[in-house]
Protein backbone atom coordinates (compact mmCIF):
# COMPACT_ATOMS: atom_id res chain seq x y z
CA UNK A 1 0.00 0.00 0.00
CA UNK A 2 1.09 3.33 -0.87
CA UNK A 3 1.73 5.17 2.66
CA UNK A 4 1.90 8.98 1.58
CA UNK A 5 -2.09 8.50 0.11
CA UNK A 6 -3.17 5.76 2.84
CA UNK A 7 -5.56 8.87 3.84
CA UNK A 8 -6.80 9.55 0.17
CA UNK A 9 -10.28 7.28 -0.02
CA UNK A 10 -11.07 6.13 -3.77
CA UNK A 11 -13.99 5.05 -3.09
CA UNK A 12 -16.42 5.68 -0.03
CA UNK A 13 -19.65 3.98 0.15
CA UNK A 14 -21.77 4.80 3.59
CA UNK A 15 -25.10 2.59 4.59
CA UNK A 16 -25.53 1.67 0.86
CA UNK A 17 -28.77 -0.20 0.42
CA UNK A 18 -30.05 -2.10 -2.50
CA UNK A 19 -33.47 -3.81 -3.63
CA UNK A 20 -34.88 -5.93 -6.40
CA UNK A 21 -38.77 -5.90 -5.60
CA UNK A 22 -38.48 -6.77 -2.28
CA UNK A 23 -35.75 -8.89 -2.32
CA UNK A 24 -32.50 -6.75 -0.34
CA UNK A 25 -29.85 -7.11 -2.20
CA UNK A 26 -27.56 -4.92 -0.32
CA UNK A 27 -28.63 -3.88 3.48
CA UNK A 28 -26.95 -0.71 4.73
CA UNK A 29 -23.13 -1.66 3.61
CA UNK A 30 -19.98 0.40 4.13
CA UNK A 31 -16.96 0.18 2.58
CA UNK A 32 -14.09 2.36 2.04
CA UNK A 33 -10.67 1.79 0.09
CA UNK A 34 -7.91 3.95 0.04
CA UNK A 35 -5.56 4.44 -3.01
CA UNK A 36 -3.18 1.47 -4.05
CA UNK A 37 -5.61 -1.13 -1.84
CA UNK A 38 -6.35 -4.38 -3.20
CA UNK A 39 -9.66 -5.29 -2.02
CA UNK A 40 -11.11 -8.89 -2.54
CA UNK A 41 -14.68 -9.30 -1.89
CA UNK A 42 -15.84 -12.93 -1.22
CA UNK A 43 -19.40 -14.84 -0.36
CA UNK A 44 -21.33 -17.47 -1.21
CA UNK A 45 -23.80 -16.72 -4.62
CA UNK A 46 -26.35 -13.89 -4.12
CA UNK A 47 -24.65 -12.63 -1.57
CA UNK A 48 -24.55 -8.83 -3.02
CA UNK A 49 -20.67 -9.17 -3.74
CA UNK A 50 -21.46 -8.43 -7.50
CA UNK A 51 -24.08 -6.02 -6.86
CA UNK A 52 -22.07 -3.74 -4.24
CA UNK A 53 -18.90 -3.78 -7.00
CA UNK A 54 -21.62 -2.92 -9.93
CA UNK A 55 -23.02 0.07 -7.92
CA UNK A 56 -19.48 1.67 -7.40
CA UNK A 57 -19.78 2.76 -11.22
CA UNK A 58 -23.41 2.39 -11.26
CA UNK A 59 -24.11 -0.59 -13.82
CA UNK A 60 -26.78 -1.26 -10.61
CA UNK A 61 -28.09 2.00 -9.04
CA UNK A 62 -27.97 2.18 -5.46
CA UNK A 63 -31.27 3.01 -3.65
CA UNK A 64 -29.91 4.31 -0.17
CA UNK A 65 -27.11 5.50 0.93
CA UNK A 66 -23.81 7.64 -1.10
CA UNK A 67 -20.96 6.38 -2.95
CA UNK A 68 -17.86 8.90 -3.36
CA UNK A 69 -15.73 7.38 -6.37
CA UNK A 70 -12.20 10.04 -6.49
CA UNK A 71 -14.29 12.72 -4.66
CA UNK A 72 -17.08 12.26 -7.37
CA UNK A 73 -20.69 11.56 -5.58
CA UNK A 74 -22.43 9.15 -7.43
CA UNK A 75 -26.00 10.74 -8.05
CA UNK A 76 -28.62 10.89 -10.48
CA UNK A 77 -26.93 13.56 -12.43
CA UNK A 78 -25.66 12.01 -16.18
CA UNK A 79 -22.58 14.02 -16.18
CA UNK A 80 -21.20 13.17 -12.54
CA UNK A 81 -22.11 9.03 -13.50
CA UNK A 82 -19.76 9.61 -17.03
CA UNK A 83 -17.03 11.47 -14.66
CA UNK A 84 -16.99 8.34 -12.32
CA UNK A 85 -16.98 6.06 -15.15
CA UNK A 86 -14.32 7.58 -16.72
CA UNK A 87 -11.94 6.92 -13.60
CA UNK A 88 -13.06 2.97 -12.90
CA UNK A 89 -12.61 -0.02 -15.12
CA UNK A 90 -14.44 -3.03 -14.75
CA UNK A 91 -14.06 -6.74 -16.00
CA UNK A 92 -16.51 -8.87 -16.26
CA UNK A 93 -17.21 -12.45 -15.84
CA UNK A 94 -18.12 -12.89 -19.59
CA UNK A 95 -15.66 -10.64 -20.81
CA UNK A 96 -18.03 -8.58 -22.98
CA UNK A 97 -15.26 -7.72 -25.84
CA UNK A 98 -17.59 -6.16 -28.65
CA UNK A 99 -17.58 -9.24 -30.86
CA UNK A 100 -17.48 -6.95 -34.27
CA UNK A 101 -14.64 -4.76 -32.98
CA UNK A 102 -11.12 -6.08 -33.37
CA UNK A 103 -9.62 -6.54 -30.15
CA UNK A 104 -7.57 -3.47 -31.02
CA UNK A 105 -10.84 -1.34 -32.12
CA UNK A 106 -12.17 -2.99 -28.60
CA UNK A 107 -9.07 -1.07 -26.83
CA UNK A 108 -9.08 1.89 -28.69
CA UNK A 109 -13.12 3.52 -28.94
CA UNK A 110 -13.68 4.18 -25.44
CA UNK A 111 -10.06 6.45 -25.52
CA UNK A 112 -11.57 7.89 -28.64
CA UNK A 113 -14.78 8.65 -28.01
CA UNK A 114 -14.85 9.33 -24.03
CA UNK A 115 -11.34 10.51 -23.63
CA UNK A 116 -11.12 12.13 -26.88
CA UNK A 117 -7.72 10.70 -27.82
CA UNK A 118 -6.71 10.77 -31.57
CA UNK A 119 -6.31 7.40 -33.39
CA UNK A 120 -2.93 7.02 -33.58
CA UNK A 121 -2.86 8.16 -29.80
CA UNK A 122 -5.25 5.15 -28.82
CA UNK A 123 -3.65 2.73 -30.71
CA UNK A 124 -0.09 3.73 -29.47
CA UNK A 125 -1.58 3.09 -25.73
CA UNK A 126 -3.81 0.28 -26.48
CA UNK A 127 -0.77 -1.52 -28.07
CA UNK A 128 1.20 -0.64 -24.87
CA UNK A 129 -1.29 -2.46 -22.91
CA UNK A 130 -1.57 -5.12 -25.25
CA UNK A 131 1.95 -5.82 -24.59
CA UNK A 132 1.38 -5.69 -20.74
CA UNK A 133 -1.10 -8.11 -20.72
CA UNK A 134 1.01 -10.15 -23.35
CA UNK A 135 -1.46 -10.48 -26.59
CA UNK A 136 0.08 -7.46 -28.91
CA UNK A 137 0.12 -9.78 -31.57
CA UNK A 138 -3.24 -10.55 -31.40
CA UNK A 139 -4.61 -6.83 -32.09
CA UNK A 140 -5.88 -7.43 -35.69
CA UNK A 141 -7.59 -10.66 -34.88
CA UNK A 142 -11.27 -10.84 -33.36
CA UNK A 143 -12.54 -11.51 -29.89
CA UNK A 144 -14.24 -14.89 -31.52
CA UNK A 145 -10.85 -16.16 -32.57
CA UNK A 146 -9.23 -15.95 -29.22
CA UNK A 147 -9.35 -18.54 -26.11
CA UNK A 148 -11.29 -17.56 -23.17
CA UNK A 149 -7.80 -16.64 -21.05
CA UNK A 150 -7.02 -13.96 -24.25
CA UNK A 151 -10.31 -12.82 -24.35
CA UNK A 152 -9.90 -11.34 -20.56
CA UNK A 153 -6.83 -10.27 -20.75
CA UNK A 154 -7.79 -8.20 -23.65
CA UNK A 155 -10.89 -7.12 -21.34
CA UNK A 156 -8.64 -6.10 -19.06
CA UNK A 157 -6.04 -4.04 -21.43
CA UNK A 158 -9.57 -2.41 -22.77
CA UNK A 159 -10.41 -1.36 -19.51
CA UNK A 160 -7.05 -0.42 -18.37
CA UNK A 161 -7.00 2.07 -22.00
CA UNK A 162 -9.43 4.55 -20.17
CA UNK A 163 -6.35 5.08 -17.53
CA UNK A 164 -8.69 4.67 -14.47
CA UNK A 165 -7.92 5.08 -10.91
CA UNK A 166 -9.78 2.25 -10.02
CA UNK A 167 -9.95 -1.42 -11.44
CA UNK A 168 -13.31 -3.25 -10.70
CA UNK A 169 -13.01 -7.27 -11.07
CA UNK A 170 -16.47 -9.55 -11.18
CA UNK A 171 -15.69 -12.99 -10.85
CA UNK A 172 -12.93 -12.17 -13.88
CA UNK A 173 -12.21 -16.52 -13.98
CA UNK A 174 -15.14 -17.91 -13.13
CA UNK A 175 -16.20 -18.29 -17.00
CA UNK A 176 -12.67 -19.91 -17.56
CA UNK A 177 -11.35 -22.98 -18.04
CA UNK A 178 -9.38 -24.18 -15.81
CA UNK A 179 -5.78 -23.96 -17.35
CA UNK A 180 -6.79 -20.80 -18.31
CA UNK A 181 -7.54 -19.38 -15.06
CA UNK A 182 -3.64 -18.62 -14.45
CA UNK A 183 -2.66 -16.55 -17.14
CA UNK A 184 -5.67 -14.29 -16.27
CA UNK A 185 -4.28 -14.25 -12.48
CA UNK A 186 -0.68 -13.13 -13.29
CA UNK A 187 -1.81 -10.47 -15.39
CA UNK A 188 -4.31 -9.15 -12.29
CA UNK A 189 -0.83 -10.06 -9.85
CA UNK A 190 1.06 -7.82 -12.19
CA UNK A 191 -1.54 -4.83 -12.03
CA UNK A 192 -1.20 -5.13 -8.29
CA UNK A 193 2.27 -5.15 -7.75
CA UNK A 194 2.33 -2.09 -9.76
CA UNK A 195 -0.41 -0.54 -7.08
CA UNK A 196 -3.59 -0.34 -9.21
CA UNK A 197 -6.09 0.58 -6.67
CA UNK A 198 -8.55 -3.32 -7.26
CA UNK A 199 -11.78 -4.26 -6.15
CA UNK A 200 -11.88 -7.88 -7.38
CA UNK A 201 -14.87 -10.14 -6.69
CA UNK A 202 -13.58 -13.65 -6.90
CA UNK A 203 -13.43 -17.43 -5.20
CA UNK A 204 -9.59 -17.75 -6.22
CA UNK A 205 -8.16 -17.99 -2.19
CA UNK A 206 -4.89 -18.43 -3.50
CA UNK A 207 -5.26 -15.26 -5.21
CA UNK A 208 -6.73 -13.34 -1.76
CA UNK A 209 -3.65 -14.73 -0.02
CA UNK A 210 -0.94 -13.45 -2.44
CA UNK A 211 -2.63 -9.95 -3.29
CA UNK A 212 -5.29 -8.39 -0.81
CA UNK A 213 -4.60 -6.31 1.21
CA UNK A 214 -8.49 -6.49 3.11
CA UNK A 215 -10.65 -9.29 2.44
CA UNK A 216 -14.22 -8.36 2.84
CA UNK A 217 -16.77 -11.29 3.31
CA UNK A 218 -20.52 -10.79 2.38
CA UNK A 219 -23.44 -12.89 2.88
CA UNK A 220 -27.28 -12.24 2.61
CA UNK A 221 -25.91 -8.50 1.32
CA UNK A 222 -24.42 -7.65 4.67
CA UNK A 223 -20.47 -7.21 5.10
CA UNK A 224 -19.88 -10.03 7.31
CA UNK A 225 -16.23 -9.17 8.05
CA UNK A 226 -13.47 -7.65 7.19
CA UNK A 227 -9.84 -8.14 7.37
CA UNK A 228 -6.12 -8.62 6.43
CA UNK A 229 -5.56 -11.47 5.04
CA UNK A 230 -3.52 -13.32 7.75
CA UNK A 231 -6.34 -12.86 10.14
CA UNK A 232 -9.42 -13.77 7.98
CA UNK A 233 -7.77 -16.82 6.67
CA UNK A 234 -5.87 -17.84 10.13
CA UNK A 235 -8.20 -16.73 12.64
CA UNK A 236 -11.52 -15.55 10.73
CA UNK A 237 -14.36 -14.32 13.80
CA UNK A 238 -17.75 -15.21 12.36
CA UNK A 239 -19.22 -18.26 12.44
CA UNK A 240 -20.48 -18.08 8.80
CA UNK A 241 -16.86 -16.62 7.69
CA UNK A 242 -15.45 -20.42 8.44
CA UNK A 243 -18.04 -22.43 6.95
CA UNK A 244 -17.63 -20.24 3.67
CA UNK A 245 -14.07 -21.33 4.20
CA UNK A 246 -14.46 -24.83 5.05
CA UNK A 247 -16.29 -24.95 1.72
CA UNK A 248 -13.77 -23.24 -0.71
CA UNK A 249 -10.91 -24.20 1.24
CA UNK A 250 -11.22 -27.76 1.43
CA UNK B 1 -54.57 -20.92 -78.65
CA UNK B 2 -52.29 -22.49 -81.15
CA UNK B 3 -48.39 -22.00 -80.48
CA UNK B 4 -46.93 -19.11 -78.14
CA UNK B 5 -45.39 -15.98 -80.28
CA UNK B 6 -42.03 -15.33 -78.01
CA UNK B 7 -41.04 -12.53 -80.73
CA UNK B 8 -43.46 -10.16 -79.09
CA UNK B 9 -41.16 -10.27 -75.93
CA UNK B 10 -37.84 -8.92 -77.47
CA UNK B 11 -39.98 -6.58 -79.31
CA UNK B 12 -41.00 -4.93 -76.22
CA UNK B 13 -37.53 -5.47 -74.14
CA UNK B 14 -36.73 -1.92 -73.92
CA UNK B 15 -40.17 -0.59 -72.61
CA UNK B 16 -40.04 -3.97 -69.67
CA UNK B 17 -36.48 -2.42 -69.04
CA UNK B 18 -37.97 0.48 -68.13
CA UNK B 19 -40.20 -0.94 -66.22
CA UNK B 20 -38.25 -2.94 -64.29
CA UNK B 21 -35.37 0.10 -63.64
CA UNK B 22 -38.86 2.01 -61.85
CA UNK B 23 -39.68 -1.25 -59.89
CA UNK B 24 -35.78 -1.77 -58.77
CA UNK B 25 -35.98 2.34 -57.82
CA UNK B 26 -38.79 2.06 -55.54
CA UNK B 27 -37.32 -0.93 -54.62
CA UNK B 28 -34.01 0.94 -53.49
CA UNK B 29 -35.18 4.04 -52.16
CA UNK B 30 -38.41 2.39 -50.28
CA UNK B 31 -35.45 -0.10 -48.55
CA UNK B 32 -33.25 3.07 -47.47
CA UNK B 33 -35.88 5.24 -46.43
CA UNK B 34 -38.00 2.47 -44.86
CA UNK B 35 -35.04 1.14 -43.35
CA UNK B 36 -33.44 4.83 -41.73
CA UNK B 37 -37.23 5.27 -40.43
CA UNK B 38 -37.64 1.90 -39.31
CA UNK B 39 -34.57 2.20 -37.01
CA UNK B 40 -35.69 5.38 -35.53
CA UNK B 41 -39.15 3.51 -35.03
CA UNK B 42 -38.01 0.82 -32.87
CA UNK B 43 -35.25 2.82 -31.13
CA UNK B 44 -37.68 5.56 -29.53
CA UNK B 45 -39.33 2.01 -28.29
CA UNK B 46 -35.79 0.25 -27.64
CA UNK B 47 -35.38 3.42 -25.46
CA UNK B 48 -38.79 3.60 -23.81
CA UNK B 49 -38.68 7.48 -25.24
CA UNK B 50 -41.80 9.31 -23.29
CA UNK B 51 -44.79 10.07 -25.75
CA UNK B 52 -42.34 8.87 -28.90
CA UNK B 53 -42.57 5.09 -28.04
CA UNK B 54 -46.49 4.55 -27.54
CA UNK B 55 -46.73 6.49 -31.30
CA UNK B 56 -44.43 4.29 -32.82
CA UNK B 57 -46.15 1.26 -31.45
CA UNK B 58 -49.76 2.37 -32.72
CA UNK B 59 -48.07 3.64 -35.82
CA UNK B 60 -46.37 -0.36 -36.15
CA UNK B 61 -49.68 -1.74 -35.47
CA UNK B 62 -51.97 0.58 -37.79
CA UNK B 63 -49.30 0.07 -41.18
CA UNK B 64 -49.00 -3.88 -40.21
CA UNK B 65 -52.86 -4.17 -40.11
CA UNK B 66 -53.99 -2.44 -43.14
CA UNK B 67 -52.99 -3.89 -46.73
CA UNK B 68 -50.62 -1.93 -49.05
CA UNK B 69 -53.38 -1.41 -51.51
CA UNK B 70 -55.71 0.43 -49.02
CA UNK B 71 -52.50 1.98 -48.01
CA UNK B 72 -51.77 3.15 -51.66
CA UNK B 73 -55.28 4.21 -52.12
CA UNK B 74 -55.27 6.52 -48.70
CA UNK B 75 -52.32 8.19 -49.74
CA UNK B 76 -53.32 8.98 -53.42
CA UNK B 77 -56.90 10.50 -52.21
CA UNK B 78 -55.93 11.39 -48.87
CA UNK B 79 -52.99 13.29 -48.63
CA UNK B 80 -54.14 15.89 -51.25
CA UNK B 81 -56.72 16.75 -49.70
CA UNK B 82 -54.71 17.08 -46.36
CA UNK B 83 -52.27 19.43 -48.14
CA UNK B 84 -55.13 21.31 -49.63
CA UNK B 85 -56.40 21.80 -45.81
CA UNK B 86 -53.05 22.68 -44.47
CA UNK B 87 -52.59 25.41 -47.56
CA UNK B 88 -55.90 26.72 -47.30
CA UNK B 89 -56.28 26.73 -51.06
CA UNK B 90 -59.93 25.09 -50.60
CA UNK B 91 -58.95 22.25 -53.03
CA UNK B 92 -56.96 19.34 -52.97
CA UNK B 93 -53.26 19.39 -53.96
CA UNK B 94 -52.32 16.91 -55.96
CA UNK B 95 -48.79 14.95 -55.26
CA UNK B 96 -49.24 12.29 -58.17
CA UNK B 97 -48.56 9.09 -58.36
CA UNK B 98 -44.52 9.24 -57.99
CA UNK B 99 -44.33 10.70 -54.84
CA UNK B 100 -47.62 8.81 -53.24
CA UNK B 101 -45.62 5.77 -53.94
CA UNK B 102 -42.67 6.48 -52.83
CA UNK B 103 -43.93 8.07 -49.68
CA UNK B 104 -46.63 4.92 -48.73
CA UNK B 105 -44.18 2.50 -50.01
CA UNK B 106 -41.40 3.85 -47.28
CA UNK B 107 -43.94 4.45 -44.26
CA UNK B 108 -45.00 0.67 -45.13
CA UNK B 109 -41.75 -1.09 -44.56
CA UNK B 110 -40.90 0.90 -41.85
CA UNK B 111 -43.36 -0.74 -39.97
CA UNK B 112 -41.91 -4.27 -40.87
CA UNK B 113 -38.30 -3.27 -40.90
CA UNK B 114 -38.95 -1.52 -37.37
CA UNK B 115 -40.06 -4.69 -35.80
CA UNK B 116 -37.09 -7.11 -37.08
CA UNK B 117 -34.95 -4.48 -35.89
CA UNK B 118 -36.40 -4.30 -32.40
CA UNK B 119 -35.95 -8.15 -32.29
CA UNK B 120 -32.84 -7.64 -33.33
CA UNK B 121 -32.18 -4.89 -30.62
CA UNK B 122 -33.62 -7.52 -27.50
CA UNK B 123 -31.05 -10.13 -29.00
CA UNK B 124 -27.85 -7.93 -28.53
CA UNK B 125 -26.66 -9.56 -25.30
CA UNK B 126 -27.00 -7.24 -22.17
CA UNK B 127 -23.56 -7.28 -21.18
CA UNK B 128 -22.31 -5.84 -24.34
CA UNK B 129 -24.76 -2.72 -23.31
CA UNK B 130 -22.80 -3.07 -19.69
CA UNK B 131 -19.48 -2.96 -21.05
CA UNK B 132 -20.35 0.42 -22.80
CA UNK B 133 -21.67 1.80 -20.03
CA UNK B 134 -18.33 0.79 -17.65
CA UNK B 135 -16.22 2.46 -20.54
CA UNK B 136 -18.40 5.42 -20.33
CA UNK B 137 -19.58 5.56 -23.49
CA UNK B 138 -22.49 8.27 -24.56
CA UNK B 139 -25.95 6.38 -25.42
CA UNK B 140 -25.47 7.66 -28.82
CA UNK B 141 -22.12 5.76 -29.02
CA UNK B 142 -23.37 2.74 -27.61
CA UNK B 143 -26.06 2.31 -30.24
CA UNK B 144 -24.34 3.52 -33.00
CA UNK B 145 -20.73 1.49 -32.44
CA UNK B 146 -22.15 -1.15 -30.55
CA UNK B 147 -25.49 -2.19 -30.65
CA UNK B 148 -26.52 -1.22 -34.59
CA UNK B 149 -23.61 -2.79 -36.22
CA UNK B 150 -24.62 -6.10 -34.12
CA UNK B 151 -28.19 -5.50 -34.73
CA UNK B 152 -27.77 -5.52 -38.74
CA UNK B 153 -25.15 -8.28 -38.82
CA UNK B 154 -27.97 -10.42 -36.96
CA UNK B 155 -31.14 -9.43 -38.68
CA UNK B 156 -29.34 -9.05 -42.59
CA UNK B 157 -31.13 -12.22 -43.88
CA UNK B 158 -34.49 -11.24 -43.03
CA UNK B 159 -34.02 -7.63 -43.55
CA UNK B 160 -33.20 -8.92 -47.48
CA UNK B 161 -36.07 -11.14 -47.05
CA UNK B 162 -38.03 -8.27 -46.38
CA UNK B 163 -37.14 -6.33 -48.99
CA UNK B 164 -37.61 -9.39 -51.73
CA UNK B 165 -41.41 -8.75 -50.30
CA UNK B 166 -41.07 -5.40 -51.04
CA UNK B 167 -39.77 -6.00 -54.35
CA UNK B 168 -42.32 -8.25 -55.44
CA UNK B 169 -45.19 -5.31 -53.96
CA UNK B 170 -44.18 -2.41 -55.64
CA UNK B 171 -46.03 -4.09 -58.99
CA UNK B 172 -49.11 -2.97 -56.83
CA UNK B 173 -48.28 0.65 -58.16
CA UNK B 174 -50.53 -0.14 -60.94
CA UNK B 175 -53.50 1.19 -59.18
CA UNK B 176 -51.44 4.58 -59.36
CA UNK B 177 -50.98 4.20 -62.65
CA UNK B 178 -47.38 3.64 -62.70
CA UNK B 179 -45.88 1.74 -65.19
CA UNK B 180 -43.39 -1.32 -63.40
CA UNK B 181 -42.54 -4.41 -64.54
CA UNK B 182 -45.95 -5.46 -64.04
CA UNK B 183 -47.10 -2.28 -65.69
CA UNK B 184 -45.36 -2.43 -68.54
CA UNK B 185 -46.08 -6.33 -69.27
CA UNK B 186 -49.46 -5.66 -68.79
CA UNK B 187 -49.96 -3.01 -71.42
CA UNK B 188 -48.07 -4.42 -74.00
CA UNK B 189 -50.15 -7.88 -73.14
CA UNK B 190 -53.19 -5.56 -73.98
CA UNK B 191 -52.60 -3.94 -77.02
CA UNK B 192 -51.43 -7.02 -78.65
CA UNK B 193 -52.78 -9.99 -77.24
CA UNK B 194 -50.13 -11.50 -75.93
CA UNK B 195 -51.08 -11.87 -72.39
CA UNK B 196 -49.59 -15.40 -72.02
CA UNK B 197 -45.95 -14.58 -73.29
CA UNK B 198 -45.89 -11.48 -71.48
CA UNK B 199 -47.02 -12.69 -68.42
CA UNK B 200 -44.87 -15.90 -68.69
CA UNK B 201 -41.61 -14.10 -69.48
CA UNK B 202 -41.79 -11.04 -66.39
CA UNK B 203 -42.99 -14.19 -64.06
CA UNK B 204 -39.26 -15.61 -64.72
CA UNK B 205 -37.61 -12.64 -64.38
CA UNK B 206 -39.29 -12.11 -60.80
CA UNK B 207 -38.19 -15.90 -60.55
CA UNK B 208 -34.37 -14.98 -61.18
CA UNK B 209 -34.49 -11.71 -59.24
CA UNK B 210 -35.93 -13.24 -56.13
CA UNK B 211 -34.32 -16.42 -56.31
CA UNK B 212 -30.53 -14.60 -56.44
CA UNK B 213 -31.14 -13.10 -53.44
CA UNK B 214 -32.70 -15.74 -51.67
CA UNK B 215 -29.43 -17.36 -52.47
CA UNK B 216 -27.75 -14.40 -51.25
CA UNK B 217 -29.97 -14.34 -48.19
CA UNK B 218 -28.91 -17.84 -47.15
CA UNK B 219 -24.99 -16.59 -47.95
CA UNK B 220 -26.15 -14.10 -45.21
CA UNK B 221 -27.16 -16.65 -42.72
CA UNK B 222 -24.38 -18.91 -42.99
CA UNK B 223 -21.74 -16.21 -42.19
CA UNK B 224 -23.67 -14.21 -39.41
CA UNK B 225 -24.05 -18.54 -38.25
CA UNK B 226 -20.12 -18.25 -37.76
CA UNK B 227 -19.98 -14.88 -36.48
CA UNK B 228 -22.16 -16.00 -33.63
CA UNK B 229 -20.88 -18.75 -32.95
CA UNK B 230 -17.54 -18.41 -33.11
Amino acid sequence: MNQSNANTNVVEMIDVCKRYGTFEALKKVNLSVRKGERIIICGPSGSGKSTLIRCINRIEQHDAGSIVVEGQELTGAERDIAKVRREVGMVFQSFNLFPHLTILENCTLAPRRARGLSKAEAEDRAMHYLSKVRIPDQAKKYPGQLSGGQQQRVAIARALCMEPRVMLFDEPTSALDPEMVKEVLDTMIGLAEEGMTMLCVTHEMGFAKQVADRVVFMDGGQKIEEADPQTFFGAPENDRTRAFLQQVLH
Amino acid sequence: MNGLDFSVVADALPYLWKGLQFSLTLTVVAFAAGLVLGVALALVQHLEVPVLSPLAKVYVAIMRSIPLIMVLFWFFFLVPLIIGAMMNSGRPVPIGGLWTAIITFSLFEAAYYSEIIRVGLRSVNKGQYEAAKALSLSTATTYRSIVLPQVFRITSPIILNQTIILFQDTSLVYVLSLTDLTGAASKIAQLNGTLVEMYLFIALVYLVICTSASQLVAVLRKRTRIATTR
